[in-house]
C-alpha cells in the first residue's frame, strides 16, 4: 500500500465497507438484511483495530487536508465504539419494527465515515464536507421509520434546523477565508499568530461556533434535540447522541485549540457562558420530562455543558478530560438507550416512565443494567461517570474557574433527582397496565455487556486512558 | 463603467431580494429569486470570476429554480399558505427586537475592536485568468482533489438517503 494513503486508512476501511454493503444489498437474500449488519459491524471493528494499530503515528495526506495524529485516532476509537454498539443494537430492533432495509446500514456507515473524517480534517472545507456527510445520513436515519408521524417530524426538524446551522457555518468559513486568505487550519493559525484582532476573523469564528453549537447541541442551539431524540428510531438516537457529538467536539477542539489559540481569551468567555447555560437548561428541563427518551435528550444537552467546561479550562488536562468524557459518555449513553431499545411493551417501545414501574421484578438483569448506566450518568463512583466528571471539574478548578466547577457540581446534584426517579420507579413501584416484554437477542446483550465493561473499566482504572487522552491532545497544543 | 454597472445591478439585486421576501405569492417570489440570482451572476462577472458566473446561471438560475417552480406548482398553495399569518402577534415584537439587534451591530461596529481593525493578511494578488475554467479545474483536481472526492461520497449518501425515504416497500 502506498505510504501516502496511511493517514486515510481508517477512512478507507469504513468507506470500503459502505461500498461493500451497497453491493451486498443488491444480492439475495432480498427479504433478510441481518447479514449486512454483520458486515457493517465487521468493517467498523476493523476500523477500530486499524486506529488502535496506528496509534503514535503521524502523517498528512492530500496537501495537508487530512491529518493522522493521536487526536484523530483517539476520536476514531470513540466513534467506532459508538457505531459498533449502535450496529449491535440495530439488527434485532429493525426486524421487530419492520424497518429492516439495507439502506440503514449503508447510511450508518456513511455517517460514521463523515464522523471519522471530521476527526481527521485539517481544512475548513473538509470539515464542512465531513459535517454534511455525517448530517445528511443522520437526517435520513432519523426518519427511517417512514410510517410514523413522530419520525417524519424528527427528520424534518433535524434537516431544516441543520441546514440553517450549516448556513452559519459556511458563512463563518467564508469570513475566515476572507480574513486570512486560506481555509487550511495551520495556515490560518500562522496568519493569526501575529496577534492582530481582525474583527472579520472574530465574526467568522463566532459563526463557526454557531454551527458547532448546533451539532453538539449546546444551548441556545438545542431546540431540535428533544423532538429528534424522541421521534428517531432509538438506535439512531443513540448514534446521534454519541457519534455525532464526538465528531462535533473533535472538529471544535481542533479548530479552537490549534487554530484559534490567539483568540483564546475571546472564545473562553463565550464558552464559559454557553457551558453554564447548557448545563442548567438541560438539567432543569429534564426534571419535567416523563418520556425517557426526552429526558435522556435533555440530559445529553446537560452533559455537553459539562464537556464544554473542559474546553474552557483548556490545556492538556482540560482538553484531555473532554476526550476521556466523550468515551465515557459514549458507553453510558449507548448503553442507556440500548436498554430502552430492548424493552417493548405491547407493540410499542417502552418510553414512558410508567413503563418502568416494577421493572426490577420482571427483568432484574435489565433493570440493574439500566440502573448502573443511570448511576454513571449521575457520576457515582465506581462508575466511569464519576471519573469523567472528576477530571473535568478538576481541570476547571486547576485552571482557576472555581465558579464554573461549583455550578457544575450543583447541576450534577439536580441531575441526580431525575435519574434516580427512574431507579425508584423500577425498584419501588408495582407494574401498572401491560407488562413490559423483553426482546432478548444475543447482539443486544453483547452490546450492553460491552457498554457495562466500558463504564467499569473506565471507572475503576481511569488513569491509563486519561493518559492516552492527554497524549492525544498534545499535537493540538504544540 | 464597471462602477455604473455595479450600482445598477446591486440596486436590482437588493430590490429583487426584498420583493422575494415581501411577495405573498410563492410563484412571484420564485421569479424574483431568478432575477436576484442573475444579478449576482453579473456581480461575479465584474469580479472576473467567469466560471462562477456561468455556474450560477446554469445551476442556480436554471436547474434549481426549475425545481423550485415545479415544487410550488405541484403543491399548489392553498389558503393556509397565502392566508393570514398565524404568527401575527409576534410581529409586534419584531420591530423592537430588530431595533435592538441593529443597535447592537452599530455599537459593535463603533467599538475599538472594529475601529482599530487591521487585516490579518493582505489579500493575495489575483493571477491572470484567475476566474477562468482552466484555473478552477486545475485547483479542483489538484489542490482540492480531496474535497472534490469527498463531495462524491456526499452525493452517494444523498442518493442512498433518497432511496431509503422514497422507495416503495418491497413485496
Amino acid at each position: 500500500m502506498d505510504a501516502a494513503l496511511i493517514p486515510l486508512l481508517p477512512l478507507l476501511v469504513v468507506g470500503g465497507t459502505a461500498l461493500l454493503v451497497i453491493v451486498l444489498d443488491l444480492l439475495p437474500p432480498r427479504d433478510r438484511k441481518g447479514h449486512l449488519g454483520v458486515v457493517a459491524l465487521a468493517g467498523v471493528v476493523m476500523a477500530l483495530l486499524v486506529s488502535l494499530g496506528l496509534w503514535g503515528r503521524e502523517g498528512r495526506a492530500f496537501r495537508g487536508m487530512v491529518v493522522l495524529d493521536n487526536f484523530a485516532l483517539f476520536l476514531d476509537v470513540v466513534i467506532c465504539y459508538a457505531a459498533a454498539l449502535v450496529l449491535l443494537l440495530s439488527t434485532d430492533y429493525l426486524r421487530r419494527n419492520d424497518g429492516e432495509r439495507g439502506e440503514y446500514y449503508i447510511l450508518v456507515l456513511l455517517s460514521t465515515l463523515g464522523m471519522v473524517l471530521m476527526a481527521a480534517a485539517a481544512d475548513l472545507i473538509v470539515i464542512f464536507l465531513a459535517l454534511e456527510l455525517m448530517s445528511l445520513s443522520l437526517y435520513v436515519l432519523a426518519g427511517f421509520f417512514r410510517g410514523r408521524l413522530a419520525a417524519a417530524e424528527a427528520s424534518m426538524k433535524y434537516f431544516l434546523l441543520g441546514a440553517f446551522a450549516t448556513g452559519f457555518f459556511i458563512y463563518g468559513i467564508a469570513l475566515i477565508y476572507g480574513a486570512t486568505g486560506s481555509t487550511a487550519l495551520d495556515r490560518i493559525a500562522a496568519a493569526t499568530r501575529a496577534g492582530t484582532r481582525d474583527p472579520l476573523l472574530l465574526v467568522g469564528l463566532g459563526l463557526l461556533l454557531v454551527g458547532f453549537g448546533f451539532k453538539i447541541s449546546s444551548v441556545p442551539f438545542h431546540m431540535w434535540v428533544p423532538d429528534v431524540y424522541e421521534g428517531a428510531p432509538t438506535s439512531v438516537t443513540a448514534f446521534i447522541a454519541t457519534g455525532s457529538k464526538a465528531a462535533g467536539f473533535a472538529a471544535l477542539l481542533r479548530v479552537l485549540l490549534s487554530t484559534f489559540k490567539v483568540s483564546q481569551p475571546d472564545w473562553t468567555v463565550l464558552l464559559w457562558v454557553v457551558a453554564v447555560l447548557t448545563m442548567t437548561v438541560g438539567n432543569v428541563v429534564a426534571i419535567a420530562q416523563s418520556n425517557l427518551k426526552r429526558m435522556l435528550a435533555y440530559s445529553s444537552v446537560a452533559h455537553v455543558g459539562y464537556m464544554l467546561i473542559g474546553v474552557v479550562a483548556g490545556g492538556a488536562l482540560g482538553a484531555g478530560s473532554v476526550l476521556f468524557y466523550l468515551l465515557v459518555y459514549t458507553f453510558t449513553t449507548a448503553g442507556a438507550f440500548g436498554v430502552i431499545l430492548l424493552l417493548e411493551r405491547g407493540r410499542r417501545e417502552a418510553v414512558d416512565l410508567d413503563d418502568y414501574a416494577g421493572l426490577a421484578g420482571r427483568h432484574p438483569v435489565l433493570a440493574l443494567t439500566l440502573a448502573l448506566f443511570l448511576l454513571s450518568l449521575i457520576g457515582m463512583p465506581p462508575t466511569a461517570g464519576f471519573a469523567g466528571k472528576f477530571y473535568l471539574f478538576g481541570a476547571a478548578v486547576r485552571s482557576g474557574y472555581i465558579w464554573l466547577a461549583v455550578i457544575a457540581v450543583l447541576n450534577s446534584a439536580v441531575a441526580a433527582y431525575y435519574y434516580l426517579r427512574v431507579v425508584v420507579y423500577m425498584y419501588m413501584r408495582d407494574t401498572e397496565g401491560l407488562p413490559t416484554g423483553p426482546a432478548p437477542s444475543f447482539a443486544g446483550r453483547l452490546a450492553l455487556a460491552i457498554a457495562l465493561w466500558g463504564i467499569f473499566q473506565l471507572g475503576l482504572l481511569p488513569a491509563p486512558v486519561l493518559d492516552l487522552a492527554q497524549a492525544a491532545v498534545a499535537p493540538l497544543l504544540r | 463603467m464597471n462602477l455604473v454597472v455595479f450600482f445598477v445591478v446591486a440596486v436590482v439585486a437588493v430590490a429583487s431580494a426584498l420583493a422575494l421576501v415581501l411577495r405573498r405569492n410563492p410563484i412571484h417570489g420564485a421569479l424574483f429569486l431568478v432575477v436576484n440570482l442573475g444579478c449576482v451572476a453579473v456581480l461575479y462577472l465584474l469580479l472576473s470570476a467567469e466560471f462562477l458566473a456561468l455556474a450560477q446561471v446554469i445551476i442556480y438560475a436554471g436547474a434549481i429554480m426549475v425545481l423550485f417552480v415545479f415544487a410550488i406548482m405541484v403543491l399548489i398553495p392553498g389558503k393556509e399558505e397565502t392566508g393570514p399569518d398565524p404568527l401575527r402577534p409576534q410581529r409586534l415584537l419584531a420591530l423592537p427586537l430588530g431595533a435592538v439587534l441593529l443597535l447592537e451591530i452599530a455599537l459593535i461596529l463603533k467599538s475599538s475592536v472594529f475601529q482599530a481593525a487591521q487585516p490579518v493578511a493582505p489579500p493575495p494578488a489575483l493571477p491572470a485568468g484567475a476566474g477562468g475554467i482552466e484555473t478552477v479545474g486545475r485547483l479542483l483536481l489538484r489542490d482540492y482533489l480531496f474535497p472534490f472526492e469527498v463531495t462524491s461520497v456526499l452525493l452517494l449518501a444523498a442518493l442512498v438517503g433518497v432511496l431509503a425515504l422514497a422507495k416503495r416497500k418491497a413485496g
